[in-house]
């Protein structure tokens, strides 16, 4: 090849790049951090019922500092995020707007959304425990996993994960921090093996016997126990039960998924559509049977199988207080040296 | 004679003179890399009030250590199976011999976070190895017999070690092929045994190409997250993500990769430190590959079932396991329609950044041979130290930069044109061609420059005489001459592309999913099985370039006799 034909080629190469990025303005843009799976039956019902295409990208990390980086030319018109945490680190970098809207408002109970209407709380997910399925444990405490008796029983995924940031702080938030920091110690004692992977290795290495009990969330079980995983999976959730673990002066830890409408949003108006449409009725049962999520709203019924594991009693702390925590329960986890 | 003086003066007069262009143009380059690094800066100035004691008296230390010893025990695995291989197949005759040349390099094409989810899987309690030891031992539950947790230190080195040696083995065998063998020869003749040559000649001649290697299996060790996420192991680079995503403190988690990129940049000083007072030069004419000795048929046997052990493990076993997971997950859920899609979006990602990736390097390699010196060795450095930083971090910087780029086009055609452009670069292509190109730089001009330094300065000398001007010497001399170092470095660096994940992930545009942004998005929700068929791609593809790489170095030294 000479210069100039890779000159060419380049050229034409990037330009067709390009191309979606910028034919993709006059559509609803949604940047995620929810992975593309989760979310893709419920755009495609909107777009069925509406005939507006939705574009995605799936942004893991970083969804933040893109935004603000793109600015006022920003394309995107809603940002979703998994973990309130991650919600209110929107609103205070200022990427987003509030939204006025009866249907929103009506449809999600007031301590799941914010009190501008800067977010709405979509969906919800509770930190369970998962118990081996000979173990005689109808009933749990938070507070018992720091108990000498489990030592070397529990499993759980790195104390770093938001998923377990948010929990600490809900223990914060009822116990304060040192008596934070004495449990978390308590529990890495516990551990039967370094806190790391996934939530669903919880039930996988209950399975193959290195703990007895493991502290996951609640829709991985609606995810293994259905079979979508595949067979394999299906053995890992029966080898355990669910039990709701209540905190001694409250109830279960929930954290939720959401939305917000970008503050420089170039589709506001069908934006604001696409979010109630995730509130009506049709899109909870979608959250409800695909993703084996708690709907958020009232009425709204769980999947059989999500509902099997007994009445779900929201902890009593607010989601702000949860969030307003996180930052010293992160702390405290690396003062006790849990992931090491 | 007094004539022939002055013409070679003017000849180097004159080629100082024209290497000044490649110095310029090698600047630029060096500058649009280090701006990524430079928006860092700016956002580790905003900075972090209560970061740096907190770490100190908490995980620094720690994560400090676990990187040390996860450093060293990558550095000393990779650096053991990239020399013994290196040397097992050029130093020895013995039947399959040829297929391990090609064969070694396989495991190049599996990503570190891939390698340490199917060790996981495969040696999980209640996977086909337990079981089968289980089985073998009269156990029949985990819970009365299982093997040591697979999520360690030592698992995370030996696994990144099996994935990460074939970037000693390259170099490492390169340099046996056509540097050593006349000295190694005259060992010979001095009566010293095979095994002393290894050690005494052998070795220590190839030490800068091994210790490239070893700096770029470092790097790769540096950058990996997925692999320490999975296995446990808290290094800085895991550290310098925590503050970022759980604390919300970029301006924190920039400080932090700074400080891990000065002691990158530390270590690389230290290695040129430590041998600065070490010369190889060869006569290029003279040099030529050691002659290889034939070995009996059992020891032969013996020597490629040892070759092979790495291969088996670095590659053979997962691809093996991938394979298996995607056909199960094939015959469960159908072939997505996606995978086409992400197959296009995956190559042609991989290809315009490694063209970018090629040209820039060649450039920065090129000013160094025409304009010897500190200035054009430094530049070449600036250039490679992108790939010193985490991938993520990378990405951030290059968000930093693009912006600054955009607002003012698009502030300039407003004012201007009085139409508004949007975005141009960020959530574009480029972004993600940009951060690549900055990520692997340091393959290509480091491949390139070593591929240059083979080629004797005579002939430089030689075209000049011939009153060739510094264009056409390195159209006609030294571009032919070094396409075999062009072709190893484009095909690494395609290959790492393929497998790069979080730049691509942070930069890409709407819409646009390549096979490894596919398989994180799974990955990330622990639907392992689903991503097994993107992951298997991954591999797949790479397999082609990873052979190909292999015929380039068999193609001797192409230096005319």
């Amino acid at each position: 090849m000479n210069p100039r034909t890779i000159l060419t080629s380049t050229f034409l190469a990037t330009s067709l790049l390009t191309i979606p990025s910028l034919a993709a303005a006059a559509k609803i843009n949604v940047y995620t951090t929810r992975e593309p799976a989760l979310i893709a039956p419920l755009l495609e019902a909107f777009t069925a019922s509406t005939g507006t295409k939705v574009n995605t990208v799936f942004l893991k990390d970083g969804l933040a500092e893109r935004v603000a980086s793109e600015g006022e030319s920003s394309p995107a018109d809603i940002l979703m995020a998994v973990d309130a945490g991650n919600l209110v680190d929107l609103v205070d970098k200022g990427l987003t707007q509030p939204i006025d809207s009866t249907v929103l408002n009506a449809a999600v109970p007031e301590q799941l959304r914010d009190a501008q209407g800067n977010w709405f709380g979509l969906s919800m997910r509770a930190r369970v425990l998962y118990v081996a399925k000979d173990l005689d444990l109808a009933s749990f405490n938070y507070e018992d996993l720091a108990d000498p008796k489990w030592k070397g029983k529990v499993c759980i995924r790195s104390g770093q994960h938001p998923y377990n940031t948010a929990l600490f702080a809900d223990y914060i938030a009822h116990h304060g921090a040192e008596e934070t920091e004495t449990w978390l110690a308590g529990v890495k004692d516990n551990l039967a093996r370094k806190a790391a992977g996934g939530d669903r290795d919880g039930a996988k290495d209950i399975l193959g016997g290195i703990c007895d009990i493991a502290i996951a969330n609640s829709y991985y079980v609606g995810l293994m126990r259905s079979g979508k995983g595949g067979e394999d999976q299906a053995k890992w959730s029966e080898a355990i039960k669910v039990v709701l673990p209540t905190f001694k002066d409250g109830g279960t830890q929930v954290n939720i998924s959401g939305a917000a409408v970008a503050k420089h949003s170039p589709n506001k108006a069908e934006a604001v559509k696409l979010l109630e449409y995730l509130v009506s009725d049709e899109a909870q049962k979608i959250y409800a049977e695909a993703n084996y999520e708690y709907p958020v709203k009232p009425g709204a019924a769980a999947d059989p199988i999500i509902a099997s594991f007994g009445e779900l009693k929201i902890d009593n702390k607010s989601l702000l207080e949860i969030v307003s925590l996180r930052k010293q329960a992160s702390e405290l986890v690396d003062k006790v040296g849990f992931d090491n | 004679m007094d004539q022939a003086m002055a013409i070679s003066t003017a000849a180097v007069r004159s080629a100082r003179h024209s290497g000044s262009g490649w110095l310029t143009v090698a600047s630029v380059i060096a500058f649009v890399v280090v701006l990524p690094i430079g928006g860092l800066l700016l956002e580790a100035a905003k900075g972090s009030a209560d970061l740096w004691g907190h770490l100190l008296s908490t995980t620094l230390p720690v994560a400090l250590v676990d990187t040390i010893i996860l450093l060293a025990g990558v550095g000393l695995v990779t650096a053991a199976l990239g020399t013994t291989t290196a040397w097992l197949v050029t130093a020895y005759e013995f039947p399959g011999r040829r297929m391990l040349e090609w064969a070694l390099l396989l495991p190049l094409a599996v990503p570190t976070y891939i390698i340490a989810y199917t060790y996981l899987d495969i040696l999980h309690p209640i996977g086909s190895v337990q079981g089968a030891i289980r089985w073998l031992l009269g156990y029949d539950s985990p819970r009365q017999f299982r093997l040591p947790d697979t999520r360690s230190m030592i698992g995370c080195i030996l696994l990144l070690g099996f994935v990460l040696y074939p970037y000693v083995y390259i170099p490492t065998r390169a340099m046996f092929l056509t540097q050593c063998g006349n000295l190694i020869d005259a060992a010979r003749t001095l009566g010293i045994s095979r095994r002393a040559v290894f050690w005494r000649v052998a070795l220590p001649l190839a030490r800068p190409a091994v210790a490239v290697g070893i700096s770029l299996a470092l790097m790769e060790t540096l950058n990996d997250i997925g692999a320490a996420e999975f296995l446990g192991v808290r290094t800085l680079t895991v550290s310098v993500y925590t503050t970022w995503i759980t604390r919300s403190d970029l301006p924190g988690a920039a400080q932090l990769a700074l400080a891990l990129l000065l002691i990158v940049v530390a270590l690389v000083a230290l290695e040129r430190w430590a041998r600065r007072k070490q010369h190889y030069a060869t006569d290029a004419r003279r040099s030529r590959g050691l002659t290889v000795q034939r070995v009996s048929r059992p020891k032969g046997m013996l020597l490629f079932l040892a070759g092979l052990m790495p291969v088996l493990l670095g590659f053979g076993a997962p691809a093996f396991y991938l394979t298996a997971e995607a056909w199960k997950r094939y015959q469960f859920a159908g072939l997505s329609s996606r995978i086409i899609d992400e197959a296009f979006n995956t190559i042609i990602l991989a290809a315009l950044a490694t063209i970018a990736t090629i040209v820039f390097g060649l450039v920065v390699a090129y000013a160094t041979r025409v304009r010897p010196g500190a200035k054009s060795a430094m530049l070449l450095r600036v250039s490679s130290m992108g790939y010193a930083a985490p991938g993520t971090v990378i990405a951030i910087g290059v968000l930093i930069v693009l912006d600054g780029f955009d607002g003012f086009i698009n502030r300039t055609a407003t004012a201007w044109f009085g139409f508004s452009t949007g975005l141009i670069f960020i959530g574009s292509g480029i972004a993600v061609v940009y951060a690549l190109t900055v990520r692997f730089l340091a393959i290509s001009a480091g491949g390139i420059e070593a591929g240059l330094l083979r080629i004797p300065g005579s002939l430089d000398h030689a075209a000049s005489s011939l009153g060739r001007s510094q264009t056409a010497t390195f159209l006609h001399v030294h571009l032919p001459l070094s396409k075999a170092a062009i072709s190893a470095a484009a095909l690494l660096v395609f290959v790492d592309c393929v497998k790069e994940l979080p730049a691509t992930l942070l930069l890409r545009p709407l819409n646009i999913e390549t096979f490894a942004t596919h398989l994180y998005g799974e990955a990330a929700r622990g639907t392992y099985e689903e991503a097994s068929i993107a992951a298997l791609a991954i591999v797949a593809i790479s397999i082609l370039p990873v052979i190909l790489l292999s015929r380039v170095g068999r193609a001797r030294s192409s230096i005319p006799r």
